[in-house]
């Protein structure tokens, strides 16, 4: 089995209103000086046939009109 | 007329759907296992969180038996109406452009909300141009009703006249792209929206004008 991390995020350009929500916070808090957060999601995973991962992300995981996702791979797998 | 109202676990109007329906022909519930659409006019699918709304709204109900059936539905030119978490199905179908977001101020709304209809220029194979050029009084209950699509396919939309309604001015509860409340596709016979006609088709709950849309959607057949 590989184990796999899949991070989904919209895409540039694209308004995210939770990073914006996020962003603004942080000053409150006493944290200057941090921009262009971006809320997004993270899905990890084991599968038999790593091979099949890109063609799952783009038909469920994510919505490729209006995310970007990554594949990465975990323990070295 | 013979409506079909699909039902996926999590959805929550669809009995208004029902209601609404049969107040212009006979209606039934589609269970979302099943593709069963026989005798069947026109489809809506309703307004709810199908299947929890996880991952992305409609993102998993897109894959039911149901939707499976709806989509060779459409596909053969049976009007299907999207409301709400319907419409958001619908996209992730691909059986209509675009993408629903976050509402830009990441809060619920629940409101009335005016709706211009477009006036929509007579199409070949377009059918919902028996809805005037009007504006309709209908509730908007949502997170996610964030209407977007690149600029390009927005542009496009226009020309060919798929905007079926926007927010009239001042209305625009979630921060849509170009004040868009719905579209349909190009055949003419799939049409969404984010407000819900459902909740507005008795004058005791303030408004009839959702009446408007079903009887639109009835004479859709492309």
């Amino acid at each position: 089995m590989a184990k796999a991390r899949v991070l989904i995020r919209p895409k540039e350009g694209i308004l995210d209103p939770q990073g914006k929500a996020v962003e603004r916070a942080l000053p409150a808090l006493g944290f200057e000086g941090v921009g262009h957060v971006r809320v997004g999601r993270m899905v990890e995973l084991e599968a038999e046939d790593p091979a099949q991962l890109p063609a799952l992300c783009e038909k469920l995981l994510a919505n490729p009109l209006i995310e970007d996702f990554e594949i990465e791979s975990i323990d070295g797998a | 007329m013979v409506w079909g109202v699909v039902q996926f676990p999590g959805s929550c109007d669809e009995r208004d759907a029902l209601h609404a329906c049969g107040l212009s022909g006979e209606a039934r519930l589609v269970w979302h296992e099943s593709r069963d659409l026989d005798g069947i006019d026109a489809v809506v699918v309703p307004g709810g969180f199908s299947y929890g709304d996880y991952l992305r709204a409609g993102a998993i109900a897109r894959f039911s038996p149901a939707m499976e059936a709806v989509a060779e539905f459409a596909a053969a030119g049976g009007p299907v109406l999207g409301i709400c978490n319907g419409f958001q199905v619908l996209c992730e179908t691909d059986l209509l452009p675009g993408a629903l977001l976050v509402n830009e101020s990441l809060r619920f709304v629940c409101r009335q909300v005016e709706l211009d209809v477009a006036a929509l220029s007579p199409q070949e194979g377009g059918k919902l141009d028996n809805i005037a050029e009007q504006t309709l009084s209908i509730p908007a209950k949502h997170g996610e009703g964030r209407y977007w699509a690149p600029d390009e396919t927005l542009d496009q939309l226009e020309a060919n006249g798929q905007i079926a309604f926007r927010y009239a001015p001042g209305h625009n509860p979630n921060g849509s792209a170009r004040d868009i409340a719905g579209v349909r596709n190009a055949a003419g016979n799939v049409l969404g929206l984010m407000p819900h006609p459902e909740h507005a088709v008795d004058a005791m709950t303030g408004s009839t004008d959702g009446l408007a849309v079903f009887e639109a959607v009835a004479g859709a057949r492309a």
